[in-house]
């Protein structure tokens, strides 16, 4: 992996855009989105849009503002045209709840069909959204197997290689100079890679969690926080639990 | 007699005969009619007491009698409680006397802004009332009211109900509202100038609305201290019917002021420190002081400075005198038991926070400690009035400022205390999200008629002024969030009855309604637990063992700290060992010092007419003789080495220190319009090429320091300090700022809270396991980019426009420096400039802080990665401001290693 030589001065913010990192020896660049492009497969994947989650909350009373599934879709959209990807993933929890599809509006749903047109789609099938309605277009798959590498929702407990899933969403808090903030994040171990949740109201679970435990062990992690402009790599001990 | 003084106090000297209210009556024409009407039980009362009723007692009785709404106006210590329930318990007697008396129904409600102070009420009502032996019940209900007891309050009320402005609310939002306040014949407000001036204050005016509608006779009585214009307060308490034609009043009553009160300002031969707020040079005197009386109260700012003052006070404490600490954040348990004791008169000294300065009467204290600046006369006078409750002698209170600007400050607070001056009261516009609560507790409470709660609404004072339109928008939030996307109709909380009223459209609303209610969003707490030390060679903890729970604080406060750091709490200095579920387990530490300076310099801002006088008393050489000599000299230095502007003048000064230029300018407008105009001029100078990295702001200036020489600048026609302080500056850089703002985040999140727009956290029942918390500031970019007119966004706005922002403020400074501004560029520090220079809590350029953390973190990376070099600290300066943040910060550089669960 070449490492940037390091001026000096700053960095420029376009540096930090995405970052490398490789799964059982598959190449991939990680983008400050929250998506993944895999360049081998010219695939972008993406995990836990959780579209209409604030209709999701109006059922129940709670009126958040409703422009969260246009603001996810057109920040997908500049992903993809980031990376110009033929395929793209998503990796499960795409839809906040069953019935979610029934409830986007003809706007979202035009802006997903304009993403989905000259390009292979699959939907691949979480917790949340067990079953994907067919009128959403592109593939539904359970999980999807790919030059060796399994992508599924939910990561698999133990020690598991060639698997990139997501469920989690992951995020890490950041303790420098007394100030300290939490960020999603990538997180991996060269084997195996835990995808950040991409939708705009989506929350996040600090990767001090027990929960990540299971996944990987005590051989440590790599994890990538991200920022407005950049996405960047970070030490895990300047990393606090919550 | 009776209408001198003498006759007045409280308790007589022994075997003097006490006055019968009748003879009294014969020169005291005004108070006859009262005076005799008092019957029999209270004129034996007062009488058994050895007490005299007072001319404000005689006189709110006559206004009761007259059913006129009333506010009491009286210094502390005028025994204003009892005078406000002396009316309630002479009618609710009479009424018992009478023959076929209906069965009890709620008869009085006294709200009250404290629990404790409710509490505190319920000791001194019940005695009077035990002594006459009074046929009469009176409860309190707040939070901790077991939900039994609640229940039976709604069912079969007492005649008395004491309870806080929430409680209110809660039980106006029950179906049964009409039929528990149908009867309600008097409502008392304790402390409404502390109530009325707030969000609780404006729910509270909501409330009374309601209360006034379900039972039309009622009367207000409002209990308040000395106020600059009583007749906001007044005008709180009456009805506006007719908000448009004229503002109606409440009667007053007015006692006139006891004895002045003696103060004085702690003056010794210690040089008073440059800066800082712990006043540590002079606690020898003050532990002195403590010694020499009875029983003294050490009042303090914050939380923080309680804490290290009492630490300090028992450094040299050597006559083992008994203090005590009492502030919020302890459990209430430690807090009762401080109470209790002082009480008893079992302690010598307490120091204590904003949780003593109301009206609780928890002893005989007989002096009053201000460590600090007070910050407005009327703080002061409140504070000083917690000393000898008579209005016969003087009230005793020593002034201990911390540094050299607070000497002026103290100053001016006396000469302000002495001319009878009182911080106004800022009328207000009633808050939006509040208005939003309430709309929704009224649905939870009967299905309205939009007009009707319109028209009643504005009956409010701080809604008299609201628009039809706004309120629709309000009801339009309150039924679909009031989206201009129209997303959420089939989801409405509120719908149309066949009538044309607003219903609630599942009753399940109406029980979110209810654990969301009230205004006081409280920044997550974080339970502090006892534990034992852990050693360093003990990698993985499996968990801790946990003791006693010693108190909360802020959930920010934990966060900054790492295991090992210690700070002071409860007036120990604590090791934080680590989190474990929501709890921040600490263990005893015997460090001499705490690493973490917890520590905020004040959350009181300067007032404005101190500052007139702060900058008054600077502006005149002649006056400068009766400061202290070394104060004296610091100001004669200044006009030496710089300049000493008039007062109508606003001072610049600019000069290098270290690699830096620093422009520090002075103000004098209370740290909050400082930080405003810090984070305002920070945007404008980088604009500018002059590449600011950071500012520092106190109560009496800021300073801004950046890499370009700022004094060549000016020289050069590059940096125009007149337009730099343009009022314009409250325009597109305000807005552009604020958008990105922390501050203007977290004031959304206290609208989205108390507009029922999120939920609130409640501690103990949140979800357990993998809990995914949506942070507000998601909702809050989102709104912000697709409907940036959205009501919730003004509300904020407004909010932090006129709190934390201070915008008045500065845009009043702003015009009255126009063309007044005075600019000495200069070789070196200046005197004046140094206790600004020297406080902490600096801020770096905001804009890119976040940012430049991570970057900084993944060059770090980066960098151990390319060398193999891995950096076992990671402190280093900071890229962005090249000063590490701990000016003045004893932490030191190289921290312990941290727990590490993965590398």
């Amino acid at each position: 992996m070449a490492i940037l030589a390091l001026k000096p001065e700053r960095l420029d913010a376009g540096e930090f855009n995405d970052q490398p990192v490789s799964i059982c020896g598959k190449s991939f660049r990680a983008d400050y989105s929250g998506a993944l492009y895999w360049p081998a497969e010219d695939a972008l994947i993406v995990a836990d849009l959780h579209l209409e989650k604030g209709s999701s909350f109006a059922r129940k009373g709670i009126m958040l503002p409703p422009y969260d599934t246009r603001e996810t879709l057109s920040r997908l959209a500049e992903a993809i045209d980031r990376y110009q990807a033929q395929t793209v993933i998503a990796l499960g929890d795409s839809l906040h709840d069953e019935t979610g599809a029934s409830r986007l509006s003809e706007e979202d749903r035009d802006s997903l069909r304009i993403l989905q047109e000259d390009r292979e789609w699959i939907w691949i099938t979480g917790n949340h959204d067990p079953k994907i309605s067919r009128d959403l277009g592109g593939h539904v798959r359970d999980e999807l197997v790919v030059e060796g590498l399994t992508f599924r929702h939910e990561p698999s407990n133990g020690r598991v290689t060639h698997e990139i899933a997501a469920h989690l969403h992951p995020a890490a808090k950041l303790s420098l100079h007394g100030y300290s903030f939490r960020r999603p994040c990538f997180v991996a171990n060269g084997l195996r890679l835990v995808m950040p949740a991409f939708g705009t109201y989506t929350g996040g679970l600090n990767i001090l969690d027990d929960a990540f435990e299971p996944l990987f062990g005590s051989d440590g992690m790599a994890v990538w926080m991200l920022g407005q402009e950049g996405l960047y790599p970070v030490a895990p001990r300047l990393l606090r639990p919550d | 007699m009776s209408a001198s003084p003498e006759a007045l106090r409280k308790k007589r000297p022994h075997g003097e005969a006490p006055q019968r209210p009748t003879s009294a009556a014969k020169r005291q024409p005004a108070v006859q009619s009262a005076s005799q009407s008092l019957p029999a039980p209270f004129a034996g009362w007062f009488e058994a007491k050895g007490w005299q009723p007072r001319l404000h007692q005689l006189a709110l009785i006559e206004k009761a009698a007259a059913r006129r709404s009333t506010l009491l106006i009286a210094p502390t210590g005028a025994g204003k409680t009892l005078s406000g329930f002396l009316p309630s318990l002479i009618s609710l007697t009479a009424r018992r006397r009478r023959a076929n008396a209906p069965g009890r129904r709620l008869h009085t409600l006294y709200i009250s802004p404290l629990k404790a102070l409710a509490v505190d009420i319920a000791r001194n009502l019940m005695a009077p009332i035990a002594d006459m032996r009074l046929p009469i019940k009176c409860e309190t209900r707040s939070g901790d009211t077991s939900a039994a007891r609640r229940q039976r309050q709604r069912q079969s009320p007492p005649d008395i109900l004491m309870t806080t402005p929430e409680q209110l609310a809660l039980l106006l939002s029950h179906e049964d509202a009409p039929h528990l306040f149908g009867a309600l014949d008097t409502v008392i407000l304790d402390e409404l100038h502390t109530l009325a001036t707030s969000k609780r204050g404006d729910l509270l005016a909501l409330d009374l609305t309601r209360l006034r509608r379900l039972a039309p006779n009622l009367m207000m009585i409002g209990l308040s201290a000395t106020v600059a214009r009583p007749a906001e307060l007044r005008a709180y308490l009456a009805d506006q019917t007719i908000p448009d034609e004229a503002t109606r009043l409440a009667d007053v009553v007015i006692t006139p002021p006891g004895v002045a009160p003696d103060i004085t300002i702690l003056e010794q031969d210690d040089p008073v420190p440059w800066g800082g707020h712990s006043a540590r040079y002079a606690l020898g005197t003050v532990y002195q002081a403590i010694k020499a009386h009875r029983l003294s109260l050490v009042f303090v700012n914050t939380r923080m400075q309680a804490e290290l003052v009492f630490q300090e006070l028992w450094r040299i404490n050597d006559d083992a005198l008994p203090i005590a600490l009492h502030h919020g954040s302890l459990s209430a348990e430690q807090r009762r038991k401080v109470e209790v004791a002082m009480s008893a008169g079992a302690i010598k000294a307490v120091v204590a926070t904003s949780t003593l300065d109301l009206g609780i009467d928890w002893g005989d204290v007989d002096l009053v400690v201000n460590i600090g600046a007070p910050k407005g006369a009327s703080r002061l006078i409140q504070r000083v009035g917690r000393a000898n409750h008579r209005l016969d002698e003087p009230s005793k209170a020593l002034l201990v400022p911390a540094n050299r600007f607070e000497v002026l400050e103290c100053r001016a607070a006396l000469e302000a205390a002495a001319a009878g001056e009182q911080d106004a009261i800022v009328d207000r516009n009633g808050a939006l999200d509040v208005l939003a609560q309430h709309v929704m507790g009224m649905a939870c409470s009967a299905p309205f008629d939009a007009d009707d709660l319109f028209a009643e609404v504005r009956s409010a004072l701080p809604y008299a002024r609201l628009d039809r339109k706004t309120f629709d928008r309000i009801l339009d939030f309150v039924a679909t969030g009031g989206y201009a996307l129209r997303a959420y109709e089939r989801f409405a909380r509120l719908r149309l009855t066949d009538d044309g009223k607003l219903r609630l459209a599942h009753p399940s609303l109406a029980n979110q309604y209810r654990l969301n209610v009230g205004t006081i969003v409280e920044s997550p707490m974080i339970k502090l637990r006892l534990t034992r030390a852990r050693s360093k060679a003990n990698g993985q903890p499996s968990g801790f063992t946990g003791g006693r729970v010693l108190g909360e604080v802020e959930e920010y406060f934990v966060e900054q700290l790492s295991p090992g750091d210690t700070f002071v709490f409860a007036g120990e200095i604590l090791r934080f060992e680590g989190m474990q579920e929501t709890e921040a387990y600490c263990s005893r530490s015997n460090a001499p010092d705490a690493m973490i300076p917890s520590y905020n310099g004040g959350k009181f801002p300067l007032s404005t007419h101190l500052a007139q006088r702060v900058r008054a008393m600077i502006a005149d050489p002649q006056s400068w003789s009766n400061l202290p000599l070394p104060v004296a000299e610091w100001l004669a230095l200044q006009q030496d080495k710089s300049a000493i502007p008039d007062s109508d003048e606003v001072l610049i000064e600019t000069f290098p220190r270290g690699s830096r230029h620093h422009m520090v300018i002075y103000p004098f407008e209370g740290r909050r319009a400082h930080q405003t105009l810090g984070m305002l001029i920070t945007r404008r100078l980088d604009r500018w090429g002059a590449k600011p990295l950071g500012f520092v702001a106190n109560d009496y200036g800021l300073s801004v320091w950046a890499a370009c020489d700022l004094s060549a600048m000016v020289a050069e026609g590059k940096l125009d300090l007149e337009r730099l302080l343009e009022e314009d500056i409250l325009g597109d850089d305000l807005d552009a700022w604020l958008a990105e703002s922390l501050l203007m985040k977290r004031t959304f999140r206290y609208c989205a809270v108390i507009a029922g727009l999120i939920e609130r956290r409640h501690p103990g029942r949140e979800k357990t396991g993998r809990q995914v918390t949506m942070s507000t500031d998601l909702v809050y970019d989102v709104l912000r980019k697709h409907e940036p007119g959205h009501i919730l966004l003004e509300a904020a706005w407004n909010d932090a426009a006129a709190g934390l922002l201070d915008i008045r403020r500065l845009g009043q400074f702003l015009s009255r420096i126009k063309g007044r501004i005075r600019h000495q560029a200069l070789h070196r520090v200046s005197p004046l400039s140094v206790p600004i220079l020297l406080e902490i809590g600096k801020e770096p350029v905001a804009r890119f802080a976040r940012e430049d953390l991570l970057r900084e973190a993944a060059e770090d990376l980066i960098r151990a990665a390319t060398t193999g070099d891995m950096p076992e600290e990671p402190v280093r300066p900071n890229t962005m401001t090249g000063e590490h943040k701990s000016n003045g910060d004893p932490r030191p550089k190289a921290r312990a290693p941290r727990r590490r669960r993965i590398q």
